[in-house]
């Protein structure tokens, strides 16, 4: 098996779809930190849907490169889900709802009705579940990847204190004078970022998956923030990069093998953590 | 002075919720903002902090206060609880308004030290927040608000979830810390808070009461309150 994997690792595209899925894999952990800590996960899973509504537009109006559309969609919805979640008159899941499934709904019947594709219970399939398109990146897409995670990387390590505070108590944050709207709209903006990237890895329906488990499993063993945060993108990158390998080795889709990975680590964890607070 | 409020009142989407309010907050005093549920106390208290606008009036702020100058302990939330953060990195982030830095210089962390101390906590430094006791979690935000001020303190129901125990042991650090120098702003539902006062502020649209502790024994709000707050605690 190993040898498989060694000739596997040859190609080009091999390489790709692993630089690429560990470095998404690794800010999708980070971020997902945050939208735990702060009961926020629902917004990356209606996002995800924005997302693959707006990848269901840009593929009927037959776009060159489909990320000029889904991108501004995708960071946009994010504000406005970040900003009535924190609003006192709209709650946040009642909008979500509403946003997330009328993208969904609006996505399909676009593919649906404008598809020039035979295949089109295929082509939906491969954008909610990920399926090959992480194995046919460009070059150019997987320097994307490393840019958003070098920018994410910088920004957690110059930002880490201020994201800290404006995490573990906002109104706090706000009173001593941080401007907490800043922070809460650059977040925003990177997490959509992120999910756009990551529906190449796993397909809009499992996004949530890779930036949920790393980090509650991380919150089962870890008392500091800093090695939550540390810890949580590590077991990322170990799941994005052995989920695409297995899955190579056995036929299995990309991402529902990384995210089945992912929760057995998570299981691991909240086993180990019982184990803990027991002794 | 400190603080002084004329004719302001707060509340949401334009409508005020507790009718035009007149006090002031001086150097040193102790003031407890008491009020039926509802009567708007968390809303002053935002207002006071600058994290929404009020309605009318104005607020004053005295020359020697500025603006983010406040140490503010607000109620516990929800996602507090099983946060992972070690007591040293919460009370380390009470300095962080003050400074443009990116990261903690030693200026910081030894006011940081120094408020674990002050506080008979530094032996939690290490520890995880969320493992913490709803007393012990409670000085630990009372630090970080002490490294965010040296002159005035807001609490919101700090009182709120603690055993009777640690309730004293709280009303006790508070006395300490007001006979420093550190003026106090306390917003309690808790009638004992307020034998420590020195002024309260009894928040209600009609008729609100301002004065000082003496007086308020003397006022028809506060045997108002008592009865309310005794058929409250009968009740349950």
């Amino acid at each position: 098996m190993l040898d498989k994997i060694l000739f596997y690792l040859n190609f080009p595209f091999v390489q790709h779809a692993l630089i690429a899925g560990v470095l998404i894999a690794m800010c999708a952990a980070l971020l997902g930190v945050i939208l735990v800590l702060k009961r926020f996960s629902y917004i990356g899973d209606g996002l995800s849907h924005v997302a693959f509504g707006g990848l269901a537009l840009a593929t009927v109006l037959k776009l060159s490169d489909h990320n000029y559309l889904i991108m501004p969609v995708t960071i946009l919805a994010a504000i406005v889900l970040l900003r009535f979640g924190s609003g006192e008159k709209l709650h946040g899941d009642a909008a979500l709802a509403i946003f997330s499934v009328s993208a969904l709904a609006v996505g399909y019947l676009l593919m649906n009705v404008f598809s020039s594709s035979a295949n089109i219970s295929g082509d939906v399939c491969t954008t909610l579940f990920g399926s090959t398109s992480i194995l046919t990146l460009t070059i150019h897409e997987v320097w994307v990847c490393i840019i958003m995670s070098v920018v994410t990387l910088l920004m957690f390590c110059l930002f880490y204190h201020r994201i800290f505070s404006v995490t573990f108590d906002e109104s706090f944050a706000r009173a001593s004078g941080i401007r907490v709207r800043l922070y809460q709209t650059v977040i925003a903006i990177m997490i959509a970022i992120i999910i756009v990237l990551a529906m190449n890895l796993v397909g809009s329906l499992l996004i949530t998956a890779l930036m949920v488990f790393p980090a509650l499993s991380a919150m089962q063993i870890l008392r500091s923030f800093r090695g939550t945060l540390i810890y949580a993108a590590l077991i990322s990158m170990l799941g994005a990069g052995v989920g695409i390998l297995i899955s190579m080795v056995a036929s299995t889709p990309v991402g529902a093998t990384i995210v089945i990975f992912d929760l057995v680590i998570f299981l691991i964890h909240v086993g180990i953590g019982k184990v803990w607070r027991a002794s | 002075m400190y603080i002084r409020c004329k004719n302001l009142s707060v509340g949401y989407n334009g409508a005020s919720v507790t009718g035009k309010l007149n006090f002031e907050v001086n150097v040193g005093d102790y003031l407890c903002i008491v009020g039926m549920n509802g009567a708007g106390k968390s809303t002053l208290m935002r207002t006071l902090l600058s994290l929404q606008e009020p309605i009318g009036g104005e607020i004053l702020f005295g020359e020697t206060l500025e603006r983010f100058e406040i140490g503010y302990l607000p109620q516990q939330s929800e996602h507090q609880k099983d946060f992972p953060a070690t007591v040293w990195e919460v009370v380390l982030s009470g300095t962080l308004g003050k400074r443009r830095g990116l990261f903690y210089n030693r200026q910081q962390k030894d006011l940081a030290m120094e408020k674990l101390q002050e506080l008979g906590i530094a032996e939690l430094k290490g520890k995880s927040y969320r493992s913490l006791s709803g007393g012990q979690q409670q000085r630990v935000l009372l630090a970080r608000a002490l490294c965010a001020t040296q002159k005035i303190l807001l609490l919101d129901e700090p009182a709120t979830g603690l055993d009777p125990h640690a309730m004293q042991q709280l009303y006790r650090i508070l006395d300490e810390l007001h006979k420093k120098g550190i003026t106090v702003i306390m917003i309690t539902h808790d009638l004992n808070a307020i034998s420590h006062a020195t002024h309260v502020l009894h928040l209600d649209a009609r008729k609100p009461f301002f004065g000082t502790r003496e007086s308020y024994y003397q006022s028809r709000q506060w045997k108002l309150f008592r009865e309310w707050e005794q058929g409250e605690v009968s009740a349950c």
